[in-house]
């Protein structure tokens, strides 16, 4: 194909994808100005614009927020410490290999969130329970990528290392560890990534706090433009920390 | 007597050799634990044993209501499920078989599949009540995206040579597609299905544990509230066992539809 015909394809897709999501804006804005939907339903785009303006301004996010932030925090590092910890001891052995990967292959296969309840009947409806479900979640992708990591480093590097006389410590250092980092590092984006998910999805479901509270708050209340507003906001948390993720994962990939 | 001891470890090791044996030996050691903890070390209002969730299971089914709502979740399920596949494959047909909208939707169904849908349930369950309906829409907008995805990839990996080689040979379009297209398309469909089918299940169960006025949440809620560890576990059990059979339901299915490859 040519190189004009490609610039045009181009510039053509970017038009579609503008005007489609355009379109989307102008039905949102018709349906509240010209066809009568309920106020209450679905609240007009320039009032969600005001009320998002108020919610960034009053700076009223704040405690929401820090109390998702939080809880992933803790989850997250709940999950690494297991996860990379057991991952490494099973990956050590061929046998535990062979017996602990399919395991736990196939209990990551559950939907976790049923351990919500559980968790609210062992650490109640407070924080407790949702850094408990993060951690569960992130613990799988984490185990399983760490096995899969350290587990398929070529025999060859080792038995190399080993003969040129590198110490355990070297051998880590400088063969193990490159060679299970790219795999262990999309293992903990992955990981990252679904327990926001499951921390902002049981903060919506039974909580005092966070911002999936707020979201479930303001439902219950009604007050459904605001809420557009925070549901933009956690739209734009999650991207944002997104971004910074797998920007830290290309960079580990990299070197 | 030494003989004997010999024989004992022969027999120890190769019981222990077997990749199987161990992971059930694992499970069973895991399910000890439990029962002896849950029996002699934690409070039973917080945590059954196993022996005594099973016991318990047949008060679970008595349970006034309970049947019908596993059953309400269930079928909530299946047409979500459906609902997600018809329009999921359609939908990823049409991003995939041409280039220009390839490249105009496929960024913005991945910019879509990337939002964190959960922060929309309080909003869906407003709109469409605390019925059926939202817990399918829900569930349904959770498994399309997946399947898409996959039905794009399924499409796009097909070599320019096959379509060429059809096209000579005096193929129509829709011959096209049923011969090269729709054989090279199953293998990540399937496993777009089972992506779709992981993600259908959790939007379901999220939008029955968040609806607490009926359902499976009302029963989680009523049985957390009435520390009432075995009927909760038991439940929950009921799910999982549920979640694992369509897993591997799916599993099977793909398996059976992509035998025609050899490679």
């Amino acid at each position: 194909m040519s190189a004009p015909r490609k610039q045009h394809e181009k510039l053509l897709s970017r038009g579609l994808q503008f005007s489609f999501l355009l379109g989307l804006l102008l039905v949102w804005y018709l349906a509240t100005a010209r066809w009568g939907v309920s106020r209450i339903l679905l609240p007009a785009p320039a009032t969600v614009w005001r009320e998002l303006d108020d919610v960034l301004r009053s700076g009223e996010f704040l405690p929401h927020l820090r109390v998702t932030l939080i809880e992933l925090a803790s989850a997250f590092a709940i999950a690494c410490t297991f996860g990379l910890g057991s991952g490494y001891l099973i990956s050590r052995t061929r046998y535990a290999m062979a017996v602990f990967e399919p395991l736990l292959a196939s209990i990551y296969s559950v939907p976790m969130i049923l351990l919500l309840p559980l968790y609210v009947l062992f650490f109640g409806l407070g924080s407790g329970s949702k850094i408990a479900l993060g951690a569960t979640v992130s613990f799988f992708p984490i185990v399983l990528s760490t096995i899969a990591g350290f587990g398929s480093v070529e025999r060859i590097f080792v038995t190399s290392a080993r003969s040129m006389g590198a110490s355990n410590a070297q051998m880590f250092r400088y063969v193990l560890l490159p060679a299970a980092l790219p795999v262990v590092v999309t293992g903990l984006r992955m990981g990252f990534t679904i327990a926001l998910l499951a921390i902002l999805g049981s903060e919506t479901i039974a909580s005092f706090a966070g911002l999936g509270h707020k979201i479930a708050q303001l439902a219950e209340a009604m007050e459904t433009a605001r809420m557009f507003a925070y549901i933009a906001f956690a739209v734009a948390i999650v991207a944002i920390l997104n971004i910074i993720t797998t920007a830290l994962e290309r960079r580990v990939k990299l070197q | 007597m030494k003989e004997n001891s010999q024989r004992d470890a022969v027999v120890w090791r190769m019981l222990i050799g077997r990749v199987g044996v161990a992971r059930l030996a694992a499970v069973v050691a895991a399910l000890l634990f439990w029962e002896v903890a849950a029996r002699y070390r934690v409070d039973p209002q917080f945590l059954s044993p196993p022996s005594r969730i099973v016991l318990a299971m047949p008060s679970l089914f008595e349970t006034p209501g309970v049947p019908a709502a596993l059953w309400t979740a269930f079928w909530e399920f299946g047409v979500a499920f459906v609902i997600a596949v018809a329009i999921g494959l359609p939908v990823g047909l049409a991003i995939g078989l041409s280039r220009l909208s390839r490249q105009s939707f496929m960024p913005i169904v991945l910019l879509l599949y990337g939002m964190p849908q959960i922060v929309i349930l309080p909003l869906l369950v407003l709109w469409l009540g605390i019925g059926p309906l939202s817990k399918i829409t829900f569930g349904a907008s959770h498994g399309v995206f997946p399947i898409s995805i996959a039905v794009v990839a399924g499409v796009q990996n097909i070599q320019p040579i096959l379509m060429v080689a059809a096209q000579s040979m005096g193929a129509r379009r829709w011959q096209i597609f049923r011969w090269v297209i729709f054989p090279h398309m199953i293998p990540s469909f399937f496993a777009g299905m089972r992506l779709g089918m992981a993600g259908v299940l959790l939007g379901v169960l999220l939008a029955e544990l968040y609806v607490s006025a009926a359902g499976i949440g009302y029963f989680t809620l009523m049985f957390t509230q009435s520390f009432d560890p075995s009927r909760l576990l038991g439940l929950i059990a009921v799910l999982a066992v549920m979640a694992i059979a369509l897993n591997v339901a799916l599993r099977r299915a793909e398996l059976h539809f992509a035998r025609w490859r050899t490679d």
